[in-house]
């Protein structure tokens, strides 16, 4: 999916900035639009200013400066509780002097609602997220994976337009985690509503979201599709953050178009493609991915860089061989293979000749 | 090692039940923890339980007309208060020489006092009898001494009482006892005297006061009784006997003595009426509701002083409230009651948001009103409360502003001391920190989120707050209350100093009991009650609230 044009927007931030003291912004410059429906995870490390982008869109902290729009409007001065934002928080929130039915119940109470319109609303949230046998306990009687079920059945039965979830999955063990991934997922394409979404963890955001956006140091790095993210990183930010990563460093030789040679620090020149370097003499960065890098020569294409290396681990996984090697000064290459039966199991200080294509090797900032 | 064979029980190593040994090393566990916390169970129970058992005790006992008169009371049993007509000889006869021991031990003041609560004007006619008591016998006493100087002499009495054959110790013991009774004292040591088995029959009145002077003389004022002139009653009691006693049999010590007594009396003297006596040093004596009085108030255990707590009275015709005039504790309970909660009330109006700003505010300034709320915790009391005094009073700082700011005219300066606002405003100013802490305490665990979550669904600040924080923090204003107001139902110092006439609690009462009516018994009674209504009042918040909803922190 695709940035869309400002006038399909549903969810804008203008220049938003934010600073809690005075002195420091959290929030730098943050422009994003999001269409109706869309499902977008903010993904980035502890202190980027996700939660805080977050609080400024369901209104419990006002922009520094900037605009934020929903549905074309600006709701700057809009109070949290006229935005119509459901909100799914970290530590759930349940309200633990009510019961399941009576937390579903209280956000249609505030609107007034009659007494049959709210049981079947609240029926069918709770069914919806398969707690039925569950309306009269209290939240302390149930599991965290059934407490993050009935947030989310609480933040969904007013039926808002726009939906912000916290780290909603922290407190849970994988298992669940991925279960209440696939359910959030289905639930809110289901529904048809807008999503954003906050979390640490990388797999959720890629298997979760039509769109990332990579937050570092109260910028986004990167907005874009998880495949887009993944293989092609903007900068060596993104690619260190996403997946699994290895980086070269050296001084970029020559640009042409879309190659560029690289001298790498040894001395040795590779080529790659130039994602966001621009003149020559300019330190870079290089990135490939562990599983483009291949020792197997017939696997290898035509065109493909061979550079020597030296066996310093093998790991044996299962589906795939992790081997780490010494390459151009860097203890640190990592390459993935998978376990094929033609695929040679490496000994610890053997020296191999490792290539790939470079398409797959990106000239990043330094 | 341990034996699990299918039925027997479960063995220890050594063979013994192991169930026996887990207690037995239980037990010893126990015991120890046990022998931790001894200094502090001993404390409690010598400096807490003791005097509320004691108390407790004191508002129902009422040994102490029994005990001063027992004689009169038992014989008194007989007799109809409704006939409307004083009781017989028989009754002053008994009461003549139970009042003569207690007059000498000086313990019939202390029952005239007592009495007092119940009926007007008894204390004063106990304490002018017992004055009195001596003419009686004096009269008898001159006659015989004019006819024979024996009678004044203390070894010829001892030899007529003691006499040559058998004696009996028992009534010895039985007047060593009352004794004991009337002074509150164990009394050891050795009488040294026994009335003789033929003196007794022939003589028994006399017998029963000569023990009474001969208890008395030996064991309160150690002297020899032998050595001793016997009181005046013991010849009040000869005269009595010598009116109706045969002598013919009686060769004893001091016969011919007896003898010419009787003949002397019989001549010189008028037949003893004790009835006659008491009406002359008091017509009060013939009043029946005395003597009903008395009767009401001679069992040992008496519901009086809770009666009397409650504005009622124990009257010979049964129970009924006292007469308007003198209905007091019913208002003082009500006022107490109701000024506790109106302080707890006015805490919680005060102590809230207080509590909600300290659960909210940034640390660094949380501290700071934290110290302002801990603040009149370090100041003392007596301070505290005299500052009130300055702030209110008609002359103080309060007035002064107003009149300045022309709201109120000179000439009529509030009144806002020494009355009910007065102690509900110094109160509410002591008792707060109380109220802010729990609440304080409960408020931190309230996280934010839960305001957000609400808003978040739609409600209003207000909502939010009303369905959402307020439920949560109810434990602490629960806790607060229960703190506040039993500190409050119980206070003294501060009402003392500024409620005036009409801002005083309960407390006072007891206190002025206490200390300066001596009615313990009542002021145990009204302690009592104000613990009753602390713990029907604590069990009615558990029935409603809940207790395990109270949180400290
Ligand atoms: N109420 C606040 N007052 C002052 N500074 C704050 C406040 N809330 C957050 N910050 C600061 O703003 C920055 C961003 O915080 P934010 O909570 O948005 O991070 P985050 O990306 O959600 O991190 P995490 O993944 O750990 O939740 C942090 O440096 C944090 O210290
Ligand atoms: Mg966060």
């Amino acid at each position: 999916m695709a940035a869309t044009s400002d006038s399909e927007a549903f969810v804008a931030f203008e220049r938003v900035q934010k600073s809690y003291d005075g002195e420091t912004l959290v929030v730098k410059d943050l422009n994003l639009t999001m269409p109706k429906g869309e499902f977008l995870t903010m993904l980035g490390p502890s202190g980027s200013g996700k939660t805080t982008c977050l609080m400024m869109l369901a209104g419990f902290e006002t922009a520094t400066y900037g605009e934020i729009k929903l549905d074309g409007t600006s709701i700057n001065n809009i109070p949290p509780h006229k935005r119509g934002i459901g909100m799914v928080f970290q530590n759930y929130a349940l309200f633990p002097h009510m019961t399941v039915a009576e937390n579903l119940s209280f956000p249609l109470e505030v609107r007034k609602m009659g007494k049959s319109e709210r049981e079947t609303k609240i029926k069918r949230a709770l069914d919806m997220v398969q707690m039925g046998d569950f309306a009269g306990r209290r939240p302390t009687q149930l599991s965290g994976g059934q407490q993050q079920r009935i947030a989310l059945a609480r933040a969904l039965v007013f039926e808002p337009e726009l939906v912000l979830m916290d780290e909603p999955l922290g407190a849970l063990d994988k298992q669940l985690r991925e279960h209440m991934q696939f359910e959030i997922t289905r639930l809110a394409h289901e529904l048809g509503i807008t999503t954003v979404y906050v979390t640490h963890d990388q797999t959720e955001a890629l298997t979760m979201s039509d769109r990332v956006a990579v937050f570092n140091d109260g910028r986004i790095q990167q907005l874009a599709a998880p495949d887009t993210l993944y293989e092609e990183p903007e900068n060596s930010f993104v690619a260190q953050f996403i997946g699994e990563n290895n980086t070269l460093e050296g001084v970029v030789k020559e640009i042409s178009g879309n190659t560029c040679t690289v001298q790498l620090d040894n001395g040795e020149l590779i080529s790659a493609r130039p994602v966001n370097v621009t003149e020559v003499g300019q330190r870079t960065q290089v990135s490939i991915r562990p599983e483009r890098v291949e020792t197997n020569k017939e696997r290898l294409q035509e065109g493909a860089h061979l550079l020597k290396a030296e066996v310093l681990e093998f790991v044996y996984m299962g589906d795939i061989f992790r081997t780490r090697l010494r390459v151009a000064g860097n203890d640190d290459f990592v390459m993935k293979t998978r376990n094929a039966p033609d695929q040679e199991r490496l000994k610890k200080g053997q020296m191999v000749e490792i290539g790939w294509l470079p398409d797959d090797c990106r000239a990043l900032d330094a | 090692m341990s034996d699990t064979t299918q039925n027997g029980p479960m063995l220890a190593a050594d063979g013994t039940p192991l169930k026996r040994s887990l207690n037995r090393a239980l037990r010893r566990q126990k015991l120890r923890a046990l022998m931790l916390i001894a200094p502090l169970l001993i404390f409690v129970l010598v400096t807490f339980i003791a005097p509320i058992a004691d108390m407790l005790f004191r508002s129902v006992e009422n040994q102490i007309v029994s005990d001063t008169l027992p004689t009169a009371t038992e014989v008194l049993e007989d007799w109809d208060h409704t006939t409307g007509t004083p009781p017989g000889e028989e009754v002053y006869e008994a009461l003549y020489y139970d009042l003569y021991l207690a007059a000498e031990a000086r313990a019939h003041t202390r029952l005239g006092t007592r009495l007092n609560y119940e009926y007007t004007g008894v204390s004063s006619l106990f304490r002018s009898t017992g004055r009195g008591l001596e003419d009686l016998g004096e009269e008898y006493q001159d006659i015989l001494e004019d006819a024979d100087d024996s009678w004044g002499e203390g070894a010829f009495w001892y030899e007529l009482m003691t006499g040559t054959g058998d004696t009996d110790a028992s009534l010895v013991r039985e007047h060593r006892a009352r004794l004991q009774a009337l002074e509150n004292a164990r009394l050891t040591g050795d009488v040294g005297f026994a009335p003789s088995v033929e003196i007794m029959e022939l003589l028994p009145q006399t017998t029963f006061a000569y023990t009474d002077f001969a208890v008395f003389t030996a064991l309160m004022d150690e002297d020899v009784v032998a050595e001793e002139d016997p009181w005046e009653g013991v010849y009040a009691g000869l005269a009595q006997d010598l009116q109706t006693a045969d002598l013919s049999g009686y060769d004893g010590p001091g016969a011919e003595a007896l003898v010419a007594a009787q003949q002397t009396l019989a001549e010189q003297a008028e037949p003893i009426n004790y009835t006659a006596f008491f009406e002359s040093e008091d017509e009060d004596w013939l009043n029946p509701d005395i003597w009903a009085t008395i009767q009401t108030y001679s069992s040992n255990y008496t519901g009086g002083y809770f009666l009397n707590a409650v504005d009622m009275q124990l009257t010979p015709d049964g129970i009924e409230m006292r007469p308007d005039g003198q209905r007091l504790y019913m208002v003082l309970f009500q006022r107490t009651l109701f000024m506790s909660l109106t302080i707890t009330l006015s805490c919680i109006l005060l102590g809230y948001p207080v509590a909600w700003l300290l659960a909210n505010l940034p640390a660094s300034k949380a501290n700071l009103l934290m110290i302002l709320v801990l603040l009149p915790f370090w100041t003392s009391l007596l301070v505290r409360t005299s500052a009130w005094k300055v702030m209110l009073q008609q002359q103080g700082v309060i007035n002064d502003v107003l009149v300045w700011l022309g709201l109120v005219d000179d000439a009529a300066r509030l009144v806002m001391i020494n009355n009910q606002f007065g102690t509900i405003v110094a109160m509410t100013h002591i008792l707060l920190p109380f109220m802010i802490l729990p609440l304080y305490s409960v408020m931190q665990g309230i996280p934010p989120s839960y305001l957000r979550a609400a808003k978040s669904l739609g409600a209003t600040n207000w909502t939010a707050f009303w369905r959402v924080y307020f439920p949560q923090s109810v434990p602490g204003i629960g806790a607060g209350s229960i703190l506040v107001f039993i500190l409050a139902i119980g206070y003294y110092i501060t009402p003392e100093i500024v409620g005036g006439r009409t801002g005083t609690f309960i407390s006072n009462r007891i206190a002025y009991h206490i200390s300066s009516s001596l009615n313990w018994g009542l002021a145990a009674a009204l302690g009592a009650i104000l613990l009753a209504v602390v713990l029907l009042l604590y069990w009615a918040y558990d029935r409603i609230v809940g207790i395990d909803n109270v949180k400290l922190g």
